[in-house]
């Protein structure tokens, strides 16, 4: 019998992972995998994090089959895995409530986090305020830009969110930022991770809080008839995907594809398609595919989608790659705009711009296999937060032509 | 044991402790750290620590954080780390090169290790890996005599402090705060007793770095510690004068004799 490739449990996944951070760090990494491996077995904290997922985010998230849109990709049967649905509008959720009753059982009483499109953030803001902890949100400058109605969320919901202003003003300076303030506070502070990437336990323990989607998810395919052909999630860290994939990896004949951001196209030099581009490096604390010049300095990814907008990706993605048990597509911002705004006018769901790119997925491989094919397609988050940059892509605004 | 031990000790021999400095190479220029790093040795400075700028410093404050900016957007590479090696080794001072660890293991732990040895290098301080991350580098300088400098911190557990001392050589680098480097107004409690702890598990020397500004502030840990390792407060000299090298020069001149007669107990 092949072993299972289930929930493993890092810190290596392959060659891939590790921590490779300062010292400083180690005794509060330590700290936190140690507590995490108590957590996770103490029902105390598994029923309360099922009654939260339960009353608070309203899991289970329901499945909706979309036959409008499915038309235009090829007749396949195609059904979305609701996660935008969730309380805060987007998979996030999952992860940020496992981390912040964790932080309580730690004694701390401040949360950080980074932040890209400002979904972690909000969640986490939300989870800090459920939870009575003090929240500092790190966002690059150009994020806050683009993504300003989630700053203002975050700030409602009493947060604190420090623009970011050196780098490449995006996603990963807010994590180098998050960092630097982890060692300074580290007493007081625990880092609420908002992907599956960075030193263990963090992909493995953003993985398991996030499995939930795939475990649903399994169960209501085959009480719709069996399980789907394909898979399908977007990748920029890679938690909705991993969260996603992760029930289906001892499934054989189930696909597995991650959509990552290809951005102007992966033949130019703004894209943040790791896996298809990059090469194995560290950064972040972990041992990836990542998007770096020849010296390993990073190089700035660029994807419409602030979420995407990562030259990193978590480390069990890269052996999944490597072992040929996952696909990785790169997915452009034309044919991820294209994807959202059918998703909105066949069947009245507006995406996240970052889950249209798992929906441009699925309109390809719907087409290549045709009506006999079922797939699943995790909608990560919902697309309220990205209205405006939606309307400025179609010319939409008022005074605008449409 | 490699030149640096060997100053180490010399210095030690002398009643006093090691000034250790830190620049970016890069920042203004390639040709004009070397020029730096020299200048900072004429004026005091035992030993440099050549830094190696870095897309991603995690353990950086800003004032080391936009040097290293400007000096990669200046396009500074990784094989100018050897320029800079070879202008502190002419100049009469020990080089080690501070640097995260990707753009190492791009260049290839092995070749860097021997590029900087030709280079009359002695030893590399690696903020982000500890000794069992797993990098493979403890096999590459296994084969070498070429000095590793981890570092140890105010969380450091006593298993890690043997681990991590027992894995260095030519000094261990004791972080005085935690935190990031960047210039603070006092040296933080407890570093006396982390330095005492990093002996007894067996350091073969330890240096004290982070938040060291003053000559005052050397003279203090001076009187516990084999060495001050000193970095955004010359950073910052150059910073000041973004476009006049020889002002900056001159306040980093003026700075490292203040810093040079602290470690001697002169304030």
């Amino acid at each position: 019998m092949t072993e299972s490739l289930q929930s493993a449990p890092g810190p290596f996944f392959g060659e891939f992972g590790g921590r490779f951070l300062p010292e400083a760090l180690m005794a509060a990494l330590d700290e936190l995998t140690d507590a995490y491996d108590k957590a996770k077995v103490d029902p105390s904290f598994t029923v309360e994090l099922d009654r939260l997922a339960r009353d608070y985010t309203g899991r289970p998230s329901i499945v909706t089959e979309i036959p409008r849109f499915a038309r235009h990709a090829g007749g396949a049967r195609i059904f979305l895995k609701r996660e935008d649905l969730n309380h805060t509008g987007s998979h996030k959720i999952n992860n940020v409530l496992g981390q912040a009753l964790l932080t309580k059982r730690l004694g701390k009483t401040r949360v950080i986090a980074e932040t890209g499109a400002g979904q972690h953030g909000v969640a986490t803001a939300t989870a800090a305020a459920l939870m009575d902890l003090d929240c500092v949100i790190y966002m690059g400058e150009e994020d806050t830009e683009r993504q300003a109605l989630n700053v203002a969320r975050m700030r409602l919901l009493g947060a604190e969110v420090v623009a970011v202003k050196t780098g490449s003003r995006t996603l990963r300076d807010a994590i180098n930022e998050a960092f630097r303030d982890w060692v300074a506070n580290v007493d007081s502070s625990n880092y609420i991770f908002g992907t599956a990437a960075g030193p263990h336990p963090f992909p493995a323990m953003v993985r398991d809080f996030q499995r939930v989607i795939g475990v649903e998810a399994r169960e209501q395919m085959l009480a719709l008839g069996g399980l789907p052909d394909a898979v399908l999630a977007c990748v920029g860290g890679g938690s909705n995907a991993i969260g996603s994939f992760d029930a289906f990896l001892d499934d054989a004949d189930v696909r597995l594809i991650g959509c990552e951001a290809a951005g102007d196209g992966i033949d130019t030099d703004r894209h943040a398609a790791t896996l298809t581009k990059g090469s194995v490096g560290v950064l972040h604390g972990s041992r990836s595919y990542i998007l770096q010049d020849e010296d390993g300095q990073t190089i700035a990814s660029h994807s419409i989608s602030a979420g995407l907008d990562y030259p990193g990706i978590g480390p069990q993605h890269s052996w999944l790659k490597d072992i040929g048990r996952a696909e990785y597509w790169p997915v452009s911002d034309t044919e991820a705009m294209d994807a959202f705004r059918l998703l909105c006018r066949t069947e009245g769901i507006m995406p996240a711009i970052e889950s249209s790119h798992a929906l441009a997925g699925a309109i390809k491989l719907g087409r290549e296999l045709g009506p006999e094919a079922t797939l699943l397609v995790t909608l990560s988050g919902r697309g309220d937060k990205d209205v405006e940059q939606a309307a400025r892509w179609f010319a939409m605004m008022p005074g605008e032509d449409a | 044991m490699t030149a640096l031990g060997d100053r180490l000790d010399q210095i030690k021999a002398e009643g006093r402790s090691a000034l250790i400095g830190y620049l970016p190479v890069g920042f203004p220029s390639v040709e004009g750290s070397a020029r730096a790093m020299q200048e900072m040795v004429a004026a005091g400075v035992d030993i440099v620590e050549v830094g190696l700028p870095y897309s991603d410093p995690v353990m950086d404050g800003e004032i080391i954080q936009l040097a290293a900016e400007s000096a990669l957007a200046r396009g500074t590479r990784v094989s100018d780390v050897f320029t800079a090696v070879r202008a502190v080794v002419e100049a009469g001072a020990v080089a080690v090169v501070m640097s995260y660890w990707n753009p190492i293991l791009q260049y290839g732990p092995a070749r860097f290790a021997d590029d900087l040895l030709a280079a009359g290098g002695s030893g590399v301080i690696l903020p982000d890996i500890t000794p069992d991350a797993g990098s493979g580098w403890a096999e590459v300088a296994a084969t070498r005599d070429i000095d590793t400098i981890h570092l140890v911190a105010l969380t450091t557990t006593t298993e890690r402090m043997h681990l991590t001392c027992q894995a260095s050589s030519g000094f261990v680098y004791a972080a005085a705060l935690m935190g990031v480097t960047g210039e603070r107004s006092s040296i933080g409690g407890g570093v006396e007793e982390l330095v005492g702890r990093a002996r007894d598990a067996g350091a073969p020397r330890v240096c004290v770095g982070l938040g060291v500004k003053t000559g005052e502030h050397a003279a203090q840990v001076a009187r516990y510690a084999d060495g001050v390792i000193v970095g955004s407060a010359l950073v910052r000299c150059l910073a000041d004068h973004p476009d006049d090298l020889e002002a900056g020069i001159a306040a980093l001149r003026a700075t490292t004799r203040e810093l040079a007669a602290g470690v001697r107990g002169h304030v």
